[in-house]
């Protein structure tokens, strides 16, 4: 059995040898590659009047400079729509690339780049959401999910709460930034290398910028040096630039953007604001609710209006709402296009409902953790969008399953001595559930396909449509292909994503890859098999259905006469003139949704989830420290599960980031503060817990997805939530209990300070600043 | 003091083969040219030294007596190495590791998980391999302080934890191992000269006034862990470089009777690593500063001549009551930490002036603590950084009180008004009170995306707050 072995990443090697290869690491492969830089423009607005390029070409080395009049097709790399000017005259965000410089040298394009002169008239910005609010400037209509008569509840509900919650928004920082090299290959053919998530849309947008058909264009994504969403749509434009440039000098060229050009260039996790009031009874259960969220999609749609949209489909996470009105808008502002991140809206729209809930739980005096309980989906029950939620008892099952490992009552009264005696550190604790729905909310996306080959020696070569970015997809399909042909791991090669193998793909994202590519690539290498048995019975001289391959191996089923290696079959078969290659296609089945009824049934299926956190905090800072975490997730039956647990394990961590100490700082003229490592802060193996314990839910096979297994990348982002509702405890701490701890996000260390001096200050300390 | 005429040519030692660069551009990190030259194992994730991914180990002398006999592998972000400061020395990259089988590290961290996208993973792979060879490693006795510096975006970092704890013991014919067994290279004069640029490194103090004099503008590097930032962030260009990391005199360490001696250049985990426990505000700051990656080539005479309002060891220096020595033209003299900083990353050094050693009266102060206020405890540049230290008298009074801070002001500073406060009186809470209302009023801080002015403000009491707490509340 090659599926659920726990399998090492099939890079592994490669990347301990530092002989994996990744985008730009192929420069040295190609003679002559020139180097691209961008010329920036350091304001949020601005209309460009002239520029002197005469410094940069007088600059040694530089070879040209690329500006709008290069772009030999449309000068737009718009995903969503043509809002996305390549080469602008109106500067939409600060640091907006304008021109780029070609040189012989990365050096020489740098003092290329340095040495141009903008003159540039600046215009005022759009810097907030509120600013884009106030002055109606959005990307879209407002999006509305709504059932029974939330307003009519809400007035009649026994209790009433509201809040307002600022979300901030989240720096990919994949360790590789984006990376491109362009070249003509010896076919004539535009051979785009690219680290991005959809190889598709690169190819498209490089087409759409040189005027040329996509079959002029091969785009190949080597493997990502991660990704996390931040290459779904955002490798596109320096793919883009690099097309041009090698259209242009007819050289190779490379644009690679470094970490500050990529901070300042391209998009991040949508910032948001939510406005909410929730309507509930004396136990705790919601009778309604109501929210109104705002994005910050910045200066361009890009995948802004879908990001949203998920946003609203998980505004409930876990919980059953009866009456209930979410509305969203995109709004419009100066900042660089927002975009896809790993949970894709998904964990701004449940942190709403986790913030009320606490709310509610802060109002009744009751534990946060009975308030959630109460009010889970059970069996029969469906979303506000009227899905039924398939297997909703498992939500309560991996809570009660996770409270006994996690020793969660005994803890909690633990924590709650240790208060009682501690002045200055304070201890909280907290419980949190997921639930997230795993398809592409756009339905097109939601095929896969893929081309599988054996040569005669018996090796098979597996091409699919996803990319891998470090979460161990090829690891997986290399799995599903060994099982479903029945040949041994080793046996199987998986090809670097291109788009000459496989066309029209979708972007591998929305924890889809392994859901669409493993059952693409399953058909097709099942169709291989029917093929090759037929050869194996003719040649063992047995009946259809005694014949099994496993392994490599063909033989009877009871074990009697021959085994016969996988290579004398395709050997025999080849022979016998067998077509040795296959493709596959896969459309996930039944999934449909009307956006203007806001109904349907937009997910093949919800994956779920619970995790557990224990921290420490001082009063004196707001410092605080992850003591403990216990996690249990539901992936199915896993088919991987080193991959898996460290899906798990990654997704947490990043998600502790977001919620705790990843801090987007934009000064109100709109220029970004946090521009790199040494500003911008991500969890380091100093926050990560050392007291960790991750489990798979047993026994959790999914019906309908391949080999019972289920989608992992996102939904352990959520999990963290746990860790921001234990420092809400901890606060709380130190003051009344009873009044609501406000809880800003991400909660650093300053934020939790002050959140403490509010607590202090109720019960007659503290100060305020 | 050299006899033998500094080297004109760039050459070192690559994963065993010898390179000649020379010619390179003496701004040319080790990184971009490794990079150039097809070893592509190393990454930029930052290219200012916080995230590890492009770090490549150097053999170094060892630090006790015996330094002659054998040598040590350091592990350093190449992203902030200049390649002339490899320049007689020998590096191994993550392409050097392995030999025809995996190396044990490269083993645990493939068996572990320990690479989902693996971009970070020859950083991790060179970080863990320095810390395999570690002198005095026990079996199980892995510090994570060793992959501190190394960012991973995939992992959550458990399994490169537990590869790093799954690490065996050196067993066999390690080739790795009998390099330690020779010393390592010594680190030669070096006068580089291409184009108008000028790169000079020279091996004793006068050499390096002299070369001073001659070129006023010359910029100083030591571990070049601040001015490369700058290089590759701001893409500043350097006329004339002065390395002062062969400077003999500047790599003292001497624990006499009535100070502390510690070379400007003697890189911090040098420090960290001789002093022991200590003082202890200075062994409680180095875990914290920054990351092994950088205290690897970061020296406190760099981190004073930054003069930068939230360097971590100002403070803790002052509080000591440290002084520095400092050369020139003009002879020797002495300049108090106190009164080292005169604004804004600008200093008490005239020009043609060097820092020579850092200097540490004894007896070290009874009561101390250092205290640094970040968004994360490893790898992070302070919003507050504080040292305090008090001595009490036999009734119990304070008769020595030094209060210092960093990022509170324009420069790293002692609160004056409230030392005084405390000086004389007793060692109690009425008396902690007193000296936050005069600390309180002292400074002017700013907001900035580490901090806004009124969180710095508030840091500025409740250190003190915190101090009394840990160290007098108790009693």
């Amino acid at each position: 059995m090659s599926i659920g072995k726990a399998v090492c990443h099939e890079s592994a090697e490669g990347h301990v040898t530092g002989a994996a290869l990744y985008t730009d690491d192929l420069v040295a492969r190609h003679p002559g590659c020139l180097h691209a830089w961008p010329v920036q423009v350091m304001h949020a607005r601005a209309t460009v009047n002239a520029v002197h390029v005469g410094g940069a070409l007088a600059t040694d080395g530089v070879v040209t400079v690329l500006d709008g009049s290069d772009v030999p097709g449309e000068n737009d790399t718009g995903a969503a729509r043509r809002d996305e000017v390549l080469f602008p005259t109106e500067i939409s965000y600060w640091g907006q690339p304008l021109l780029w410089v070609l040189a012989e040298t990365e050096e020489a394009a740098k003092m290329g780049a340095l040495a141009v002169r903008v003159d540039v008239t600046e215009e005022p910005a759009i810097t907030s959401i509120e600013q884009a609010i106030e002055q109606d400037s959005f990307h879209t209509e407002p999006g509305v999910i709504a059932r029974g008569d939330a307003e009519g509840a809400l007035a009649r509900a026994t209790h009433r709460v509201s809040g307002e919650l600022h979300v901030g928004g989240q720096e990919h920082f994949y360790l590789e930034t984006h990376a491109s090299i362009a070249s003509i290959d010896e076919a004539g053919s535009v051979m785009i290398q690219s680290s991005t998530q959809h190889p598709t849309e690169t190819q498209e947008i490089v087409a759409r910028v040189l005027g040329v058909d996509k079959n002029q264009v091969v785009v190949q994504s080597l493997r990502m040096g991660g990704a996390f969403g931040g290459k779904e749509t955002q490798a596109n434009p320096w793919a883009a630039v690099a097309a041009i440039g090698c259209h242009k000098t007819g050289r190779p060229v490379r644009v690679r953007l470094d970490r500050q050009r990529d901070f300042t260039m391209s998009g991040k996790r949508h910032p948001f604001l939510g406005r909410y009031t929730i309507g509930f009874d004396d136990e705790g259960r919601i009778e309604a609710f109501d929210l109104e969220l705002f994005s910050d999609g910045g200066w361009a749609l890009d995948l802004s209006a879908p990001v949203l949209h998920r946003a609203l489909f998980h505004a409930d996470n876990a919980y059953y709402l009866p009456h209930v009105r979410v509305v969203g808008r995109v709004c419009k502002t100066n900042a660089c296009s927002h975009t896809a991140f790993r949970g894709f809206g998904g964990p701004q729209g449940m942190l709403m409902i986790e913030d009320a809930l606490e709310r509610v739980a802060c109002a009744l005096g009751l534990p946060p953790r009975v308030v959630r309980e109460r009010n889970f989906y059970r069996a029969g029950h469906t979303t506000h969008y009227e899905q039924e939620v398939t297997q909703a008892d498992r939500i309560e099952r991996i809570w009660k399953q996770l409270s006994r490992t996690s020793e969660l009552p005994a803890r909690e009264a633990a924590v709650a001595a240790f208060n009682a005696t501690s002045e200055h550190l304070k201890r909280g604790i907290a419980i949190t559930p997921l639930k997230f729905g795993i398809s592409f909310t756009a339905k097109w996306y939601n095929q896969a396909a893929a081309l599988v080959l054996i040569y005669q020696d018996g090796s098979v070569q597996v091409n699919h449509g996803g990319t891998e970015m470090g979460q161990g997809l090829h690891t997986k399909m290399r799995q599903v292909a060994a099982h479903a042909l029945g040949v041994t791991l080793e046996a199987v090669r998986v090809m670097p994503t291109r788009t000459d193998k496989v066309p029209n793909t979708s972007a591998t994202a929305a924890s889809s890859g392994t859901d669409l590519n493993g059952a693409a690539v399953r058909v097709a290498c099942e169709t291989l098999k029917e093929r090759l048995i037929t050869v194996a019975v003719e040649m063992l001289g047995v009946e259809t259905s005694d014949v099994e391959m496993i392994g490599g191996v063909a033989r009877s089923r009871d074990g009697s006469g021959d085994a016969l290696s996988f290579g004398a079959v395709v050997g025999r078969a080849y022979h016998d003139r067998v077509q040795l290659s296959a493709t596959g296609f896969y459309k996930t089945p039944d999934i449909h949704f009307d956006t203007a009824a806001g109904r349907g049934k937009p997910f093949h299926y919800f994956a779920y989830g619970a995790a557990v956190a224990e921290v420490e905090v001082d009063r004196f800072t707001g410092m605080y420290t992850l003591r403990r975490v216990d996690i249990l997730q539901d992936v199915g039956d896993s088919l991987s599960p080193l991959i898996d647990i460290g899906q798990v394990e990654g997704g947490f961590a990043q998600g502790l980031g977001w919620l705790t100490q990843e801090e987007l700082h934009w000064a109100p003229d709109g220029r970004l503060a946090t521009t790199n490592a040494s500003t911008y802060k991500l969890p380091t193996i100093g926050e990560c817990p050392e007291d960790w314990h991750v489990a798979l839910l047993p026994k959790a096979t999914e019906p309908g997805v391949v080999y019972g297994s289920k989608a992992v990348g996102e939904p352990p982002f959520m999990l963290a939530f746990c860790v921001r509702e234990a420092i809400r405890g901890a606060i709380g701490a130190f003051g009344d209990k009873h009044r609501f701890v406000d809880l800003a996000c991400p909660a650093t260390a300053e934020r939790v300070y002050w959140a403490i001096e509010q607590q202090r200050a109720i019960v007659g300390h503290g100060q305020r600043g | 003091m050299s006899s033998t005429p500094p080297a004109s040519r760039l050459r070192f030692t690559l994963n065993g083969r010898a390179i000649d660069a020379t010619g390179a551009d003496p701004n040319t990190t080790l990184l971009a040219w490794l990079r150039e030259h097809g070893l592509t194992g190393a990454k930029e994730g930052c290219a200012e030294g916080e995230c590890g991914a492009c770090a490549v180990v150097m053999v170094r002398p060892r630090l006790d007596d015996a330094a002659l006999e054998g040598a040590r592998y350091v592990p350093v972000n190449a992203c902030l190495l200049l390649l002339a400061s490899v320049a007689g020395q020998e590096v191994l990259t993550v392409e050097g590791v392995a030999g025809a089988t995996l190396h044990p590290v490269q083993q645990a961290l493939v068996d572990s998980g320990g690479s989902q996208c693996g971009y970070c993973t020859p950083g991790f792979v060179m970080s863990l391999f320095a810390e395999y060879y570690r002198e005095g490693r026990a079996e199980g006795g892995f510090e994570v302080d060793s992959i501190a510096g190394n960012l991973c975006r995939c992992t959550g970092y458990r399994p490169i934890r537990d590869a790093g704890r799954a690490l065996p013991m050196i067993t066999g014919d390690d080739a790795h191992a009998r390099r330690l067994e020779r010393p390592a290279p010594a680190c030669p004069g070096l006068e580089l000269s291409v184009g108008e640029r000028r790169y000079f490194r020279p091996t004793s103090l006068a050499e390096a006034l002299r070369i001073l004099a001659e070129q006023p503008d010359a910029t100083l590097v030591a571990g070049g862990t601040d001015v490369v930032v700058e290089l590759n962030q701001r893409m500043r260009r350097l006329h004339t470089i002065l390395s002062l990391e062969a400077v003999a005199e500047l790599r003292v360490f001497e624990d006499g009777e009535d100070m502390l001696r510690i070379g400007a250049g003697v890189p911090l985990s040098e420090v960290e690593d001789r002093i022991g426990e200590s003082p202890a505000m200075l062994a409680e700051l180095l875990p914290l500063f920054s990351s092994r990656l950088i205290r690897n080539r970061a020296t406190l005479g760099g981190n004073l001549g930054t003069a930068s309002p939230i360097g971590d060891s100002p403070p803790v220096l002052l509080a000591l009551d440290a002084s520095v020595r400092v050369a020139g033209p003009e002879g020797a003299r002495t300049i108090p930490v106190a009164e080292l900083f005169t604004g804004y990353r600008q200093t008490a050094l005239e020009p043609g002036e060097l820092m020579v050693e850092v200097q540490i009266p004894k007896p070290y102060p009874t009561i101390s603590r250092f205290y640094k206020v970040s968004k994360r405890v490893h790898d992070d540049i302070s919003t507050v950084a504080a040292g305090f230290a008090i001595d009490l008298d036999e009734q119990g009074n304070v008769r020595h009180a030094r209060l210092a801070y960093g990022g509170v002001a324009a420069t790293p500073m002692r609160a004056v008004a409230a030392e005084e406060a405390l000086v004389g009186e007793p060692w109690s809470a009425e008396s902690v009170a007193k000296a936050k209302a005069a600390a309180a009023s002292a400074f002017t801080p700013m907001s900035d995306q580490r901090g806004t002015a009124a969180y710095r403000t508030s840091m500025v009491t409740n250190l003190l707050d915190k101090f009394w707490a840990q160290t007098g509340a108790m009693s």
